[in-house]
């Protein structure tokens, strides 16, 4: 289904999840990122660009991940992305959702 | 859209690790959801909590029909440790934390974790043989005075 983000007409999913990582950009994710009340930091850009990197890999995401990120500690995560931080940075970074239950 | 569930609160009064990762898997599964969620941990389920006990938690093979050997044969010495041994390689290939590091990740994702204090004193058991990560050791009666908004849910394990 196509969503207008940022007077763009983007492909997104029915949980509003970015379809096509090519139509992905720093503007479209501010877009996101104010929809799910996250104000954008220099700390949420490096989050975002560990999940961007970890999903280019193929390697799964977990909170479990996170702890050992080196990026992010998990008391922090869950700061900077409220309500179910790997949904919601997952969203942020245009990234689909883990799969995972851990 | 979005669950009315807003808070699981967890009572665990088990130790076998089957019953330990069901709680500690959903109430995990709810803060990454954005749901609160706290674990009470009684009679058994205190060792899951101690030191020197968490790390040696074992899955059943007697009564339990789901492992599918004999009742008798689950009793022999070593077949617990061994079917636990094959359990823990199976959850360690999912990335499954072991339970001392799934209890840090609990804590520092928000989750409460609190002791019972009638088991803690019928066990004879300190404030010193419990993990760092304890929020305290608390009655049922304050346990339940945790549900303390709308859509918050109850579960024993």
């Amino acid at each position: 289904m196509k969503k207008v983000i940022a007077n763009r007409e983007i492909n997104v999913n029915e949980e509003g999840y970015l379809v096509d990582f090519k139509q992905w950009d720093r503007e479209i994710c501010e877009c996101i990122a104010d929809e799910c009340n996250v104000i954008m930091t220099e700390k949420h850009w490096e989050v975002v660009e560990y999940l961007q990197d970890k999903h280019h890999k193929e390697e799964p995401l977990s909170i479990r991940g996170i702890k050992k990120s080196g990026v992010i500690n998990i008391k922090e995560f869950y700061k900077l992305f409220p309500g179910g931080p790997l949904k919601v940075s997952t969203k942020i970074a245009g990234i689909p959702k883990p799969k995972s239950c851990i | 859209m979005g669950t009315k569930v807003k808070k699981m609160l967890f009572i665990l009064s088990k130790a076998t690790i089957e019953n330990v990762y069901a709680a500690f898997v959903m109430a995990n599964g709810a803060r990454m959801e954005g749901i609160e969620s706290e674990i009470f941990f009684t009679f058994f389920g205190l060792e899951a909590i101690q030191k020197k006990k968490l790390e040696n938690l074992h899955v059943a093979t007697v009564g339990n029909p789901a492992m599918h050997i004999p009742t008798m044969l689950g009793g022999l010495p070593g077949v617990e440790a061994l079917a636990t041994k094959m359990m823990k390689k199976e959850m360690e290939k999912l990335d499954m934390p072991p339970v001392g590091e799934f209890l840090e990740i609990l804590s520092d994702s928000g989750c409460k974790l609190w002791g019972c204090k009638l088991a803690v004193d019928m066990f004879h058991l300190k404030e010193d043989d419990f993990i760092e990560e304890l929020d305290g050791i608390i009655t049922i009666g304050d346990f339940y005075s945790r549900a303390d908004q709308e859509g918050t849910h109850l579960l024993f394990i």
